[in-house]
């Protein structure tokens, strides 16, 4: 018995391979059509984590790469459920996130950018949603940078985020904007996305209700994957 | 007016950008945050079957290296089982993640050769890798498909249900990795003369 299929991913939602204005694109853009493809075992099943891969703290990027105090910035919550497109929670699935620091500087060897690493920043952390599909992490804010397209180009701070689901096909990375951030509409890499609706979903809400007072503020992003078919009735077998 | 669906829409994808690695493989971006990297390895310890090493090189459509890609790897064990439908070796995950060495764009892996698996409507499939490309300029994953040149059965690769939709028959050659004992080569054209085919899955 093969796990249920899934909704047909909505390719007028998502962008397109080739987006002219983020440049990059340009080249690394396949030309011919996808092939779209029925599923089956290899990519309605995918991979599973639990508890003894991750540890307690990777969830908390102002400790996980502390090495002699917090790290500098807005100290920030980002909160909320990881759901599939019937509105169901997905439990237990691993969610990883990776960010600059409050200066806009990424801990990567290929980053160059003039503001400063942060030696108490990482800027990574991990975790497994709970039974309701619930995550958490404690972070800083990121900060907006530069980046090489136009002359003149900035990305709106954002979080890289990257979630597993109960299958292969459902894997997906994205990024978590901030509310009220005016260099969102301005991104090219955010304009890649056709529909204003599909770039609203991305962009995480402040939610006063869950800050910490005197500690945290906190913004709510919901992730939503693809959806899993019911089956009311089977398929006739092949030759339909 | 009608009644109104209450669908939620899938979160529209956007690129990894070139610092994936700060997240999914950190050890790349230049440091150590976690007790253990997830994704180093595919098979655990105890897998059976036939050890294979597979290397390659990502290009884009002016034939350059794409040096900061990541590759995920999903496949079943050498009995064509995916770990959640049936009994697999103990630390068998069938996942992996992979990058390219930095200066010079070439990917290597280690893991086993997976047993043939269902297809869709029941026929058999070829023994295949299932790879999702993430990088900067990618603005959503790359599902494709790598399958074996050396085939101990050959007509799998010709009766895969999968290769024979590919309607232009030269492009299934984009999908099989050439042997050279259990080393395989496998590069991926993300555009241009001999592109890969990707799929929408």
């Amino acid at each position: 018995m093969s796990p249920q299929e899934l909704y047909q991913r909505d390719r007028e939602w998502h962008p397109p391979a080739y987006a002219k204005d983020y440049k990059t694109s340009v080249s690394r853009s396949p030309r011919y059509a996808l092939l779209s493809l029925e599923g089956s075992d290899s990519e309605l099943t995918g991979p599973t984590f639990d508890h003894n891969d991750i540890d307690p703290i990777d969830n908390d990027l102002i400790r996980n790469y502390a090495k002699s105090g917090d790290p500098i910035g807005e100290r920030i919550i980002v909160h909320g459920r990881v759901l599939d497109e019937n509105g169901r929670a997905v439990p237990n699935t691993l969610v990883e996130i990776w960010q600059a620091n409050a200066g806009g500087r990424y801990r990567h060897k290929k980053d160059t950018y003039l503001a400063p690493i942060d030696p108490n920043f990482g800027g990574c952390g991990r975790t497994l949603t709970d039974e309701n599909g619930y995550y958490v992490f404690r972070t800083v804010k990121p900060g907006a940078y530069p980046w090489r397209n136009w002359v003149n180009n900035w990305r709106p701070a954002h979080i890289h985020v990257s979630v597993f689901g109960t299958a292969f096909a459902q894997r997906l990375i994205t990024q978590m904007y901030f509310e009220g951030d005016p260099l969102i509409a301005r991104c090219p890499i955010v304009n890649t996305i056709p529909d204003q609706r599909a770039i609203d979903q991305l962009v995480a809400a402040l939610d006063l209700n869950a800050t910490i007072p005197l500690d945290s503020i906190a913004y709510k992003f919901d992730i939503a994957l693809r959806g899993r078919r019911s089956t009311f009735f089977e398929n006739r077998p092949e030759g339909n | 007016m009608v009644q109104k669906l209450d669908y939620l829409k899938e979160c529209a994808s956007q690129t990894a950008g070139p610092y994936v690695h700060i997240g999914l493989a950190p050890g790349d971006a230049g440091f150590d945050i976690y007790r253990a990297e997830l994704g180093r390895d595919i098979t655990g310890p105890n897998a059976k079957g036939t050890r294979i090493t597979v290397t390659g090189m990502v290009t884009d459509g002016t034939g350059a290296p794409v040096k900061d890609v990541l590759i995920e790897v999903w496949q079943a064990n050498s009995e064509g089982i995916y770990p959640g439908t049936g009994e697999v070796e103990d630390g068998f995950r069938g996942w992996g993640r992979v990058t390219p060495d930095f200066e010079t764009g070439v990917f290597t892996f280690e893991t086993v050769k997976p047993g043939p698996v269902a297809a869709h409507c029941g026929a058999m499939a070829a023994p295949h890798l299932n790879l999702w490309l993430v990088s900067r300029g990618i603005n959503v994953g790359l599902n494709t498909r790598m399958y074996f040149g050396d085939e101990d059965n050959a007509n799998a690769n010709a009766a895969d249900p999968v290769l024979n939709m590919v309607e232009q028959a030269h492009r299934r050659a984009t999908l099989i990795a050439s042997a050279d004992g259990t080393t395989y080569r496998f590069d991926i054209r993300l555009q241009g003369d001999g592109e890969t085919v990707f799929f929408d899955v």
